[in-house]
């Protein structure tokens, strides 16, 4: 297979500079897996991930993994999953625990960055590291996304730099995971969103 | 704005010396993690007693909330 064959009917204006992106993403469950495999298939150059989780069976209600997949580490089976739609992009996998100590170096080459953590601790945590050493890059977080329905309150809030999708109210109820089309939403708008800022037609 | 500051794009009052914590008592705000740009600045959590609000301000306050 060729480049020029796979590549083929691509916005001429837009997909060079998505050929020349690097997108991090933090975390790759619900949103950091859906997240990678849409930006593979819209022809994001190279993309970097970290996560120190395995992928389980309570996972698969939402995240892009297969039931033979259940044990591996989550960045080996997105990998896989990965490559089987795009063999051409380049992948940067971590399979370790993102701290305040690594974020800064991991993640210091790439356009934009997606946060894509399931804990409200662990989101905070990357937004202090990031607006510490990263100012000027481009952070995309997630906020509110449980449950089901009401699509249409699920938003976008932006100020310089940091950009926030989600409806900002849902929480998760204990024991209650999230679902399949709300987070996908969510990981839909963040991948969205980063194309429209690599492509410099954000506002 | 005289004792004003915006606060999501709302017009609210000021105090000279209100920190943080200040505005989000007056705001009624209980969320426990939140994120908090003034001007464009992000206030770290650890800071919210000892960062204070000039007038005039451009206050983002929004929920961080768990899942994804």
């Amino acid at each position: 297979m060729k480049a020029i064959d796979y590549f083929c009917e691509r916005d001429p204006d837009a997909f060079p500079l998505w050929q020349k992106a690097t997108v991090g993403i933090a975390g790759a469950g619900g949103l950091g897996s859906n997240c990678a495999i849409m930006l593979a298939r819209a022809g994001i150059g190279k993309l970097i991930v970290a996560d120190f989780d395995k992928v389980s069976l309570s996972n698969l209600n939402r995240q892009s993994f297969n039931i033979d997949q259940v044990g591996m580490p989550k960045t080996d089976a997105l990998k896989m999953n990965i490559r089987m739609i795009n063999p051409f992009i380049q992948l940067q996998m971590h399979d370790l625990r993102l701290t305040p100590n690594n974020i800064p170096s991991l993640f210091k080459d790439v356009d934009v960055m997606i946060e894509a953590f399931d804990k409200d601790s662990q989101k905070l945590m990357l937004i202090e590291t990031w607006f510490k050493h990263h100012p000027k890059i481009p952070l995309i977080c997630a906020s509110g996304l449980a449950g089901y329905g009401r699509s249409e309150e699920i938003k976008i809030q932006h100020e310089g730099s940091f950009y926030i999708v989600g409806d900002q109210s849902s929480r998760l109820k204990d024991g209650i995971s999230p679902i399949a089309p709300r987070v996908m939403i969510v990981a839909a708008m963040q991948a969205n969103l980063s194309l429209e800022i690599i492509a410099g037609k954000d506002k | 704005m005289k004792d004003k500051i915006l606060i999501n794009g709302r017009s609210q009052d000021w105090q000279q010396g209100m920190t943080v914590r200040d505005a989000l008592k007056m705001m009624n705000y209980t969320f426990p993690m939140l994120v908090i740009k003034i001007d464009g600045e992000l206030v770290p959590k650890d800071a919210y007693d000892t960062t204070t609000i000039p007038e005039g301000a451009d206050v983002m306050i929004v929920h961080l909330i768990s899942g994804g």
